[in-house]
């Protein structure tokens, strides 16, 4: 499963949503939107999204992640808008019967879409300035 | 005899460029080079960026030789930040 949401993720639901009793792990990640990069302060970022592609980039990776490690279930929520500091932008949920491959699933999961997936950041500084943040060129 | 592409802009370039979506028209056998080229044409002052980026068509990256067709859907995806 997968979404682009511009609500607040409940991570807590997507955490639930991927349990299954033949599964006794599950990984969650969640990426939180920082105050601080280096010497920058953030008070808020702005996402963006290419929905479509990002939707079938999203759903390469869950059929990657089930090509490669045995998963009851995998959610992927991506926020976009504004977010505040502390915020959730993103989470990766993930559950498989032992921890190690739940573990490695998830990592691939929120590098694949941090590497490949149209979304983008920008950062919103407290004295009005703001950039967009550039991550990796995919090829 | 020519093609005209839907092209969508983000982020860092959809802001320098003032616009979100364009209509570019190229002649028939047109490569994501030729589109490359036609931005370097006509917004110099963003080409730098738009070097850095990647092409898409059809919601998949595209590499340079990939030939255009009729009613293909492009993108310029400049370096993603998601997360």
């Amino acid at each position: 499963m997968f979404a682009l949401t511009h609500d607040p993720i409940d991570h807590h639901a997507l955490t639930e949503s991927v349990r299954r009793d033949g599964c006794g792990a599950v990984v969650l990640f969640l990426g939180t939107v920082r105050d601080l990069t280096g010497e920058q302060v953030t008070v808020f970022l702005d996402y963006e999204a290419y929905p479509p592609m990002a939707e079938k980039k999203l759903s390469e990776i869950e059929a990657e992640v089930r090509r490669r490690w045995p998963v009851g279930e995998v959610a992927m929520v991506h926020r976009l808008g504004r977010l505040e500091v502390g915020e959730v932008s993103v989470a990766v949920a993930v559950s498989t019967p032992h921890r190690a491959d739940a573990f490695e699933a998830c990592r691939y999961a929120i590098d694949t879409l941090k590497e490949l997936v149209p979304i983008w950041k920008k950062e919103n500084a407290p004295d009005g300035s703001s950039s967009w943040i550039e991550g990796g060129t995919p090829s | 005899m020519s093609n005209t592409f839907v092209v969508h802009l983000f982020a860092a370039v959809a802001e320098r460029m003032r616009v979100r979506v364009l209509e570019l028209t190229l002649p028939p056998g047109a490569t994501v080079a030729d589109a490359r080229a036609w931005f370097a044409r006509t917004s110099p002052d963003v080409i730098e960026l738009i070097e850095r980026s990647a092409v898409a068509v059809n919601h998949e990256y595209a590499a340079d030789d990939r030939v255009l067709n009729p009613g293909d859907e492009l993108a310029v995806i400049p370096p993603v930040s998601g997360g």
